[in-house]
């Protein structure tokens, strides 16, 4: 009887831990430049290649960067939602590793949400920033630090339950 | 179009038969560091645009003369533990690493036990005895 018991409980245990294991995502990689200061970059405009920004032009505020590329199907489907958030808080875009020929009717057609486009044409900027999988959305703080890394399209309720409080409690 | 395109692979290729020794070290260290695209590979078996990046990036670097060490670190900084295909031995990868002879050390108990407690054959009556000596002949 004791033996039967023993075998239910390493099987519930069992049961238990690849459940969890199964609702965790392995896209997910814990970022370790959360709470760190954002990379530095000067980079050219997508539409003004003669003005360069940085990251630097933006402390003092709280904003958001959303990494795209028009070759980028998943970019298509948040944009809805960048576009959403950036009624409420500055959205910079970096075009990364993308052509401005494609990149500017991309724009065009899809509307642009973007305060300014940085463009990063060969993605090192995109590589300083541990992009592995377009898009990636960055929340920065005042002081530049980075305080939230999304990977992937944002969704509507990651927006909702992640963003959003998170710049409320910024104080954007 | 196509020209430029093997003209280009031509000089890479002239390019990366100048140093066969620096090709070795990025080799080697690229097999030791997992594309995030493909989580499944290392960056010298993976032919996604990332891993192709950041081959580049650890060829430039290692030419740049900085060691495999300083390569690392630049990596770990921005994609964190994870772009190690052999993840480091830390607080939180303790598990990950002792785990398996934990699990060998509670078998072999959970065995060791099982055999020892398996009850003694029956032993033979002097007839029995007689009888299996005779079979055996």
């Amino acid at each position: 009887m004791r033996r039967t018991l023993w075998i239910a409980f390493f099987f519930v245990a069992l049961v238990a831990l690849l459940a969890a294991g199964l609702t965790l995502n392995p896209r997910e990689v814990p970022s370790p430049l959360v709470g760190k200061p954002a990379p530095h970059f000067e980079l050219p405009l997508l539409h003004t290649p003669d003005k360069t920004f940085s990251q630097k032009d933006m402390l003092g505020r709280v904003w958001v960067l959303n990494v795209w590329a028009s070759w980028c199907p998943p970019c298509l489907i948040e944009h809805p939602v960048i576009t959403e958030l950036s009624k409420s808080i500055p959205v910079v875009g970096l075009n990364y590793k993308d052509a401005r020929e494609d990149a500017l009717p991309w724009l065009k057609r899809n509307g642009d949400p973007y305060q300014l486009t940085v463009y990063d044409a060969d993605g090192r900027i995109g590589i300083d920033y541990g992009v592995y999988g377009v898009p990636e959305t960055y929340v920065i703080d005042r002081k530049g630090v980075i305080r939230y890394k999304h990977i992937g399209p944002v969704s509507p309720e990651a927006a909702q339950r992640k963003i959003r409080p998170l710049l409320e409690e910024l104080g954007k | 179009m196509t020209r430029l395109f093997l003209l280009a692979l031509l000089l890479a290729g002239a390019a990366r038969a100048q140093d066969p020794e620096l090709e070795k070290r990025v080799s080697a260290l690229s097999h030791e560091l997992r594309c995030l695209v493909c989580q499944n590979q290392t960056i010298a078996e993976s032919n996604a645009p990332l891993a192709v990046d950041l081959r580049n990036q650890v060829r430039e670097q290692l030419a740049a003369g900085r060691s495999e060490q300083d390569v690392i670190e630049f990596l770990v900084a921005r994609y964190g533990d994870f772009v190690l295909y052999r993840p480091p031995f830390k607080a939180a990868t303790l598990f990950l690493w002792i785990g398996p002879f934990l699990f060998l050390i509670l078998g072999s108990l959970v065995l060791y036990r099982r055999v020892r407690r398996r009850p003694e054959p029956p032993a033979l009556s002097p007839a029995e005895r007689e009888r299996a000596a005779k079979l055996l002949e």
